[in-house]
């Protein structure tokens, strides 16, 4: 319930202030909701809305898997901690405007570049945090497993990645975030469709009020993706933990 | 379990380590083990005994395979299938009781009948709990379970009744001597305790300090397991005395 007073709040300061100005740089409320819903009948919304989601959940997808094996590998490997490091560095400190801008010129002007753009952008935090993690492995379980001589595949399923969970969530969920901002930044500079386009024409034409509709509908998008599919999935992964009484 | 499989088995398990050291923090190799050799008879249990930091763990990790970083040699019996107990349960704490046994079995086994052994340990009421709702003594017996349920060619056991009340200990002992009489497992034990090796061994092998090898070895009359206080008690004072006129001749 405190959640959805402190947001109830933030929509009642939004239309006071709204009201008071009576600009047409701070629509209020009511007239991004009938943008809103305007954008949804005539279909506009629910598309680009998709192509970004599109773009999102592929990179995503590539930055975490690649991410995390490349991550892992550095934690088990000290020698090749030791060589990829300074490559890590390098790539986790490139600006992420640059990887785009040689995307789309070595690439060319298309998806493949959009979403390789952004999963470059996302891997080196995903690869910090997963070799954190395989840093952290419990060596006695790690022996248990070769004594009792476990296959490789359920030494993975369920020795290493329970183990490796904490360091997935915690960098899914900030890569989620990360990798929707970014998506945002390859629409707007080179690709015809998507949030971050729309938000590029709303910009030229000071459309604020669809600025602000499309802003919002992905950030709730995003709100349900995290409730419906990133929780639950957590919960499950730490089922085991003992319950405080 | 698969009792005439270890049963049928006749090769001993031997262990000879000419030679095993670690290099310390500055670099320097220390010598842990030297000139030790272990002959046990198939289906015989014998207790490894010495003092704390004498390198039982090394030893034992060495003839658990986890270790091939040593000069000797290791001939396990029949196809190697171990069954091993540390010293602390090692359970996977996300997998429940059932699943942590299971887990261990060889994948043409996956299904195998647990009951008999489930029972014995009185595990039966605990299968779907994770480990962190376990008390040590019912995850020592979950770790004994995984041992056993495996069907091993031989057995290894790390002090695995240290931190328990003498009460469980008693009790875990009592069901380990009727679950290594029934499957014939070689198995090799490894504790600090002379008493707990006494009741449980039919042979003892006592260590010396660093660099570790066998200074006594003695086989004890049969039956194990049911040896009275009285027996227990002047069998540790005639080993006591042995030891000390090792220790003493040898140093």
């Amino acid at each position: 319930m405190p959640r959805v007073y402190s947001l109830a709040a933030l929509v009642a300061v939004w239309a006071v202030v709204a009201a008071l100005l009576q600009s047409r740089l701070l629509p209020g409320p009511l007239t991004v909701g009938t943008t809103i819903l305007a954008d949804l009948r005539s279909g506009e919304l629910p598309f680009h809305m998709a192509c970004t989601l599109g773009r999102v959940v592929s990179s995503f997808a590539i930055a975490m898997l690649l991410g995390s094996i490349a991550g892992y590998a550095m934690g088990r490997s000290r020698a090749l901690d030791r060589y990829a490091d300074p490559w890590l560095i390098v790539l986790i400190n490139m600006p992420a405007l640059v990887t785009i801008i040689f995307a789309y010129i070595w690439i060319g002007l298309n998806e493949t570049a959009a979403i390789l753009a952004v999963a470059v952008n996302k891997l080196p935090n995903v690869m910090v945090v997963m070799r954190e993690g395989a840093r952290a492995l419990d060596p006695e379980l790690d022996e248990m497993a070769r004594a009792f001589k476990f296959t490789g595949l359920s030494r993975i399923r369920h020795v290493v990645i329970p183990q490796l969970a904490p360091y997935l969530s915690a960098s899914s969920r900030s890569g989620l975030s990360i990798v929707w901002k970014i998506v945002l930044v390859v629409e707007l500079i080179g690709r015809p469709n998507g949030v971050g386009f729309v938000l590029g024409s709303a910009f030229s034409l000071f459309d604020i009020a669809q600025i602000l509709s499309y802003a919002i509908s992905f950030i709730v998008l995003m709100l349900v993706i995290e409730s419906l599919l990133v929780q639950p999935l957590e919960r499950r992964a730490i089922r085991w933990r003992r319950r405080p009484a | 379990m698969n009792d005439a499989q270890s049963a049928g088995d006749a090769a001993p398990l031997e262990l000879r380590i000419d030679a095993k050291a670690f290099l310390s923090a500055d670099g320097t190799p220390v010598e842990v083990v030297r000139g030790f050799k272990l002959r046990l008879e198939a289906g015989s249990f014998g207790a490894l005994i010495g003092p704390s930091g004498c390198g039982k763990t090394t030893i034992l990790r060495i003839a658990a395979g986890l270790d091939p970083d040593f000069r000797g040699e290791l001939h396990t019996p029949g196809s190697g299938r171990l069954g091993i107990v540390f010293q602390e349960p090692r359970l996977l704490p996300w997998r429940t009781v059932e699943q942590n046994i299971r887990l261990a079995l060889p994948a043409h086994a996956a299904d195998a009948d647990l009951t008999d052994l489930v029972a014995i340990l009185g595990l039966g009421a605990h299968l779907a709990r994770y480990p962190g709702e376990l008390s040590l003594g019912l995850a020592r017996r979950t770790a004994i379970a995984r041992a056993f349920a495996v069907g091993p060619d031989y057995l290894l056991l790390d002090e695995p009744f240290v931190s328990l009340d003498e009460a469980v200990a008693a009790r875990l002992r009592d069901e380990l001597v009727a679950l290594t009489t029934r499957t014939k497992v070689t198995t090799l034990f490894v504790t600090h305790d002379l008493d707990e090796a006494i009741q449980l061994s039919d042979r003892l092998f006592f260590l010396s300090d660093r660099p570790t090898r066998i200074i006594v070895e003695r086989s004890l009359p049969p039956p194990r397991g049911t040896r009275s206080r009285d027996v227990i008690a002047s069998l540790g004072d005639e080993m006591r005395g042995l030891v000390a006129q090792a220790t003493a001749s040898g140093a």
